[in-house]
């Protein structure tokens, strides 16, 4: 290409400011797509609050509250990857990325065991015991594997998202300089964990 | 045209082949597979309806049952929302004019531009797919309201997963849009000396972004209902239609917004520029589409007075929906104000502009009828709504997008249309049109419900008069097309500025190089549209 003249406003620059307004604006999609959800929970709570109750016992609070307490860990630990990077440790942020897969994948296992033991009682949408329950506890069962089945899915992709930050600091093309991805994949993770956060009291506290 | 500089290929000459276009980053050219696919889905949807009007020229059965008449209807509105409406003006436009106008090469996030491109393509797909495969095209409505929906043996489903894949690619299509505007202006531009049309797209984006995750979400409920039985929206097994129904309209209603604030933003460029004057009241004209698309957030109950709701509920989305009509009307007055004392150009562009100004102000009106408690009980799913909410989005929408192909083909293509045939499409389209819907309201008022293969004896005359008026409208549409594809082959070649513009796009070489701009665009002093030889009051 015989071109010249670049713009200095031009879209193809490195934009670290904007890279990051870009994140937090797909944040509000995201939060208002558990929104919808999060409405249709408030709405049938408010109309089957007995059954919604009951149906409420049957989760395991133990295990609700150790993942509540791997995922906040996991944000303290993407935070402090963040700024190791910023402070030029490249390996202690590798590192502290690593515990943070790691706490997403215990997270994962531990929704397993949660999930299968639903699946053992027969409660999973379609399943015998599940037609036989009154309609309340129905609709309290499906938001539960919907909303929760939702998130670990977020969950999924974020450790994802962070292996390729991995992958990219470990190349050198994310790095002290130009960290915004790293930023980004912190942002999306906090947004996993805040989602979490209203899911734990909702399903597994309110008694 | 002479210019000192060598000449920089354009960009279209920049490079060849089909793999540069659908794997291209380039803002233009993004912009131009979006005009193509948008209109090729525009004649489905033209043809679909034609069918429809078909059917309803003589009461009873003439060419199709009505099942396949409940599905056609569907997919009409699906492929006219979905697919043509919602991405028009801003996937269309926006793409190749948004960088141009504000001065900048492409915007902010062009990878993240061209999977938009690829998501709107295949949410497409998996719409037409209906058609071939599986059960049939669904029959709900472009609604997809329960419990119908979950209860139809037709493909909802797949339609359904369309709706949700095409809704995502208009969220990254907005986020795209609110960084590049953030962003990329061009250095000495504040937000108040952009051009409107980027104003409008500003507010519509936000929309994009904050109201389409909510019918993803729903709609994903509606699979999921449909998948597993459980009862979220349908009521004999626990779940509640009327949720749905709110869910559903918190986006589609707002949705509306998206559809209608880039048609305003297109004639707030088209009307300066053919009137040669200043706009007025540009603060006015910008804010008042972000209070559009503030206050639209809030309105979605008007489409379910009759669903019920609660009386102080109906009273509040009523008030909400009438302080709509405010920005709106401002709007109005402002455009008709510039035109006042302005050395005018009568151009296809500018009639296209004052037909959107008078097609507009029906729709807008009649939609306050709907907006009225009381009135509304009467005209509900009726004709009436039929020919309100064409009146807007096509009267609206449609014209505007006609109007900016013609004001913006010289610049993408660097040649005239042809003006002759441009201006008999137009007064086709503008005939036909009004006589395909306006007699829709008169059948409305009179009691003949929407959505209803046949009708009784006394609604004949009407829909007659409105069936020939739909082949006034096709053959108008088919003309415009004709003129503007063999425009593009064998029109006359013009120089970057035909309509005297001063707006940053007309700066540049048309087409425009593959960077747009070869030089540093000048901001033109006293605002984007102070021309030179204004006349001061």
């Amino acid at each position: 290409m015989n071109h010249t003249f670049t713009l200095p406003n031009s879209g193809h620059n490195f934009d670290a400011k904007a890279s990051k307004l870009g994140m937090w604006l797909f944040l509000y999609t995201e939060l208002l797509l558990f929104g919808g959800l999060f409405l249709v929970y408030m709405v049938y709570r408010f109309l089957n609050q007995e059954a919604f109750l009951e149906a409420s016992y049957e989760l395991n609070v133990w295990m609700g509250t150790v993942n509540t307490i791997i995922l906040l860990t996991s944000s303290l630990t993407i935070a402090m990857s963040i700024t190791a990077l910023q402070k030029g440790d490249k390996k202690l942020s590798v590192i502290l990325l690593w515990l943070t897969i790691a706490a997403a994948l215990a997270f994962l296992v531990i929704k397993y065991f949660e999930w299968s033991a639903k699946f053992e009682h027969g409660l999973f949408p379609g399943m015998e015991h599940y037609d036989a329950l009154p309609v309340g506890e129905r609709l309290y069962f499906y938001l539960y594997f919907f909303m929760t089945g939702l998130h670990a899915l977020h969950v999924i992709v974020g450790a994802v998202f962070i292996l390729v930050v991995v992958k990219k600091i470990n190349n050198g093309s994310v790095n002290q300089k130009r960290y915004s991805l790293l930023e980004n994949s912190g942002l999306y993770w906090h947004l996993v964990d805040l989602v979490w956060i209203y899911l734990f009291p909702l399903f597994y506290l309110i008694h | 045209m002479t210019v000192a500089t060598v000449e920089q290929p354009n960009f279209f000459q920049a490079k060849k082949g089909l793999f540069s276009w659908i794997f291209t980053l380039d803002h233009k050219r993004i912009g131009l597979l979006y005009l193509y696919s948008v209109g090729s889905f525009f004649i489905v949807g033209l043809l679909l309806g034609l069918l429809m009007r078909l059917e309803l020229l003589n009461p009873g059965r003439d060419w199709i049952e009505p099942q396949t008449y409940n599905q056609v209807f569907t997919l009409h509105g699906v492929i006219m929302i979905f697919l043509f409406i919602i991405p028009s003006i801003p996937a269309v436009f926006g793409n190749i004019f948004l960088p141009l106008l504000i001065g900048t090469d492409d915007v902010a996030f062009p990878r993240l531009n061209l999977f938009s491109w690829w998501l709107y393509v295949i949410g497409a797909l998996f719409a037409l797919s209906t058609l071939v495969f599986g059960d049939g095209p669904a029959d709900t409505g472009w609604t997809f309201y329960a419990p119908y929906s979950v209860r139809t043996g037709t493909d909802v489903s797949i339609t359904v997963l369309a709706a949700f894949v095409l809704g995502f690619s208009s969220i990254l299509t907005g986020l795209n849009f609110i960084v590049t505007i953030h962003r990329l202006r061009t250095p000495g531009m504040g937000f108040n000396q952009m051009p409107l049309f980027a104003w409008s797209l500003y507010a519509t984006s936000w929309i994009q972004l904050l109201a389409t995750p909510v019918i993803g979400i729903t709609l994903m409920m509606i699979i999921a209902e449909r998948t597993f039985g459980v009862g979220l929206f349908d009521p004999s097994i626990g779940g509640d239609p009327i949720l749905y129904q709110h869910m559903f309209w918190i986006y589609s209603h707002p949705a509306v917004y998206i559809m209608a604030l880039p048609a305003m933003g297109i004639v707030s460029e088209i009307i300066p520029t053919f009137a040669q004057r200043t706009i007025f009241g540009y603060k006015a004209i910008a804010y008042s589409s972000m209070a559009i698309a503030f206050i639209g957030y809030f309105v979605w109950g008007h489409h379910m007075f009759t669903s019920g709701m609660s009386g102080p509920a109906a009273i509040i989305f009523s008030i909400l929906t009438f302080m709509v009509a405010i920005p709106t009307a401002i709007k109005v007055f402002n455009w008709v104000a510039t035109l006042y004392k302005g050395s005018i150009n009568i151009e296809v562009p500018l009639l296209f502009a004052l037909a959107f100004i008078f097609n507009f102000l029906i729709g807008g009106l009649t939609g306050l009828v709907l907006g009225a408690l009381a009135a509304d009980v009467h005209v509900h799913d009726t004709y009436f709504v039929v020919g309100h909410f064409h009146y807007v989005m096509f009267g609206g929408t449609g014209f505007a997008f006609m109007g900016a192909m013609h004001y913006w083909f010289p610049k993408i293509w660097g040649k005239m249309y042809n003006k002759l045939w441009a201006n008999i499409a137009f007064a086709f389209v503008f005939i036909g049109f009004n006589v395909l819907y306006f007699p829709m309201f008169i059948m409305g008022i009179m009691g003949m419900p929407r959505r209803y293969y046949d009708y009784l004896p006394e609604f004949h005359p009407l829909n007659m008069i409105s069936t020939y008026g739909s082949w006034i409208l096709a053959t108008g549409i088919f003309i415009m097309i004709i003129n503007l594809i063999v425009s593009k082959r064998k029109g006359a070649k013009v120089g970057s500025n035909p309509w005297n513009g001063i707006t940053l796009e007309w700066q540049t070489t048309s087409p425009p190089p593959l960077h747009n701009f070869d030089k540093m665009p000048e901001l033109p002093e006293g605002g984007p549209y102070n021309y030179p030889n204004a006349m001061n009051e």
